[in-house]
């Protein structure tokens, strides 16, 4: 026989109960666990995929949507730019370099992004099979579009217009995969890079067949022709120096037909629409982690009354009043204790089953598999609420009188 | 040993106990006669170290009862003081054994060989991981008795043991009692009204309430 045992015991005398609080208590700490876990990746996730970014430039519209669409890969893209355009802002001094971006296609969902290697070098990618596209309609597939897609290096796949799955597909060319990229934990996993070339091709009406055997160009923006007229989606921008950082976009904004959004601005423009969301969240799990703490409460207080004679059986065999105390509170932390053990398991299963359901979108790359230092917190947070919830009842049992429990 | 030494006690001014000065030796009985009302159950409690005396002291082997504070008192009553009550009082969400290896858990020894020999003196072996509500009342009553005697006390007080048992059971149980004192050379003290234990012990005395 031991404590815990003994209040083990007197726990699953109502079993029901007992695990109707624990479960109360559970779904409001999942709750604040899987706002940690999602607070926590999304931030990372958000700063680690603009890092290096710091303005994108692109057609007018919003610019948290030109954000969203070319640097997270999210929203749908603005529209296009004129390729002249885009080669004279390049040319700008307070630009150190500018990464051409053509969006607009997609492959089984997974977006195609017309690049050039400066893309990789950006995100610091490494191959795990093959090497960089080259040629037009050359592609590299970032870690999980090769995982989920079953690709591999040599295989061709045919890519469809628009950004969702099943829309219009250019049949003529098919794109040949010559590399897939080992995982970065990044937004790069989720796309298919090419040449940006190879996008234009796909959606000319003729074919020049001359065109597709000649190298794509690799930095900066692609030749084209005098007749030609084309266009790409969005530019990535890395400023020479802070001046840039005043400048550059007033001015882009002002005095071009382009439309220039920072990153790091938008995105804490965006956690500031979201916070009262997730301000809402946590109040309304702050409110269920009460009721749990209140229902814990009553539930000892109540089976206290029931309990007394026990109480003073115990007191009667030999039991000091500080061991009763130290029962009471043991059970309340117990109850807690397995709340917060079950709510963080909740949350973390929760947070699974939303990554599953939403690989291709906003939640693509966060994990339910971690664990957070912030998670003890929760741990320690339940306890502080279990010694709380039977501090009084608690206290009831410490002043028990056995000799009227015992003669009433 | 256990002497009491000029105890009073009254609920109300005018319903004072009287209650006279003995002694019980280690391995003698005492039966605590008198009528309903008349403090029976007072002067148990008040020699279990559950309910202080307003003056006089109970002396437990040399030691003053009501000198001891708080936890003291509640470790000195579970090492030295076995008490059973008129119901059994088991506790209903442990087994048999839980019951009994209480007692041994609250003042921190553990020897579940003392358990089970409590069990098979008291005839209850069979019992060990059966719930209280499987018992039946005279099974229950041991049990209790089980509780009281496993840390091998030095006083026995047994509250009306046999009010809720038949002639059998309550033959069976003051028999258990007297048997089991004598054996840890225990003072035994029972109080009681019920008439068919009053010849199976000697020493006797006898308590009354002023206005009665």
């Amino acid at each position: 026989m031991n404590m815990f045992k003994l209040g083990w015991k007197y726990l699953m005398v109502k079993p029901w109960n007992t695990g109707l609080n624990i479960l109360l208590l559970a779904l409001g700490l999942s709750i604040i666990t899987v706002l940690i876990l999602i607070q926590d990746q999304f931030e990372n996730k958000m700063n680690r995929d603009a890092a290096g970014i710091d303005l994108v430039v692109g057609a007018k519209g919003s610019p948290l949507q030109l954000v969203l669409s070319s640097v997270y890969h999210i929203d749908f893209p603005t529209g296009n730019i004129p390729l002249d355009e885009a080669d004279q802002l390049s040319a700008n001094r307070l630009i150190k370099n500018t990464i051409p971006m053509g969006l607009g296609d997609n492959y089984q969902g997974y977006r195609i992004v017309g690049t050039n290697h400066d893309y990789l070098k950006l995100y610091e990618t490494e191959f795990a099979s093959g090497d960089a596209w080259l040629r037009p309609f050359d592609v590299v597939l970032g870690s999980v579009v090769a995982e989920k897609l079953e690709l591999e290096v040599g295989d061709t796949f045919v890519g469809s217009h628009g950004i969702a799955a099943a829309s219009h597909e250019h049949d003529e060319h098919p794109y040949k995969v010559v590399g897939v990229l080992a995982s970065g934990g990044n937004v790069v996993d989720q796309l298919i890079l090419t040449s940006i070339e190879s996008v234009w091709y796909s959606h000319d009406e003729e074919h020049d067949h001359d065109k597709m055997e000649q190298e794509v160009a690799t930095t900066g923006l692609p030749e084209t022709s005098e007749e030609e007229t084309r266009e790409i989606t969005t530019l990535l921008v890395q400023y020479r120096n802070p001046i840039a950082a005043v400048q550059l976009p007033r001015m882009v904004n002002s005095r071009t037909s382009l439309q220039a959004a920072s990153p790091s601005f938008e995105i804490s423009r965006l956690f500031e629409l979201l916070g009262v969301g997730i301000s809402l969240i946590r109040g309304l799990a702050l409110v269920i982690v009460s009721i749990a703490a209140l229902g814990i409460f009553i539930a000892l207080y109540n089976s206290l009354k029931e309990r007394k004679y026990d109480l003073a059986v115990m007191r009667a065999i030999g039991a000091s009043k500080g061991q009763l105390f130290f029962l009471i509170i043991l059970e309340g932390l117990m109850l807690t204790f397995l709340g917060a053990l079950f709510g963080i398991l909740i949350g973390h299963f929760f947070l699974f089953v939303l990554v599953m359901l939403n690989e291709q979108g906003v939640m693509s790359g966060l994990t339910a598999s971690v664990f957070l230092s912030r998670e003890w917190w929760i741990l320690l947070y339940a306890l502080v609420v279990g010694v709380m919830a039977s501090l009084i009842p608690a206290w009831n049992a410490y002043r028990t009188d056995i000799a009227t429990q015992l003669t009433k | 040993m256990i002497s009491v030494d000029s105890i009073q006690f009254a609920y109300h001014k005018d319903q004072t106990f009287l209650i006279p000065d003995f002694t019980i030796k280690g391995g003698e009985a005492l039966l605590v006669l008198g009528k309903s009302g008349s403090g029976k159950t007072t002067l148990l409690n008040i020699m279990g170290g559950l309910l202080a005396p307003q003056q006089g002291q109970v002396f437990i082997d040399g030691v003053s009862l009501y000198s001891l504070k708080g936890n003291e008192r509640d470790t000195f009553r579970g090492k030295h003081i076995g008490i059973i009550f008129q119901k059994p009082h088991i506790l209903a969400p442990l087994t048999v054994e839980e019951n009994i290896s209480l007692p041994r858990f609250f003042v921190n020894k553990s020897s579940p060989s003392r358990v089970d020999h409590f069990l098979e003196e008291l005839d209850i072996l069979d019992k060990k991981r059966a719930t209280v509500d499987t018992l039946s009342e005279g099974e229950a009553q041991r049990v209790s008795i089980a509780r009281a005697l496993v840390n091998e006390p030095k006083i026995i007080l047994a509250d009306e043991p046999t009010a809720s048992l038949d002639d059998e059971n309550a033959n069976i149980v003051v028999n258990l009692l007297k048997e089991q004192a004598a054996k840890l050379n225990a003072a035994l003290l029972i109080v009681t009204h019920d008439q068919r234990i009053k010849d199976q012990i000697e020493q006797r005395i006898t308590i009354t309430r002023k206005d009665l």
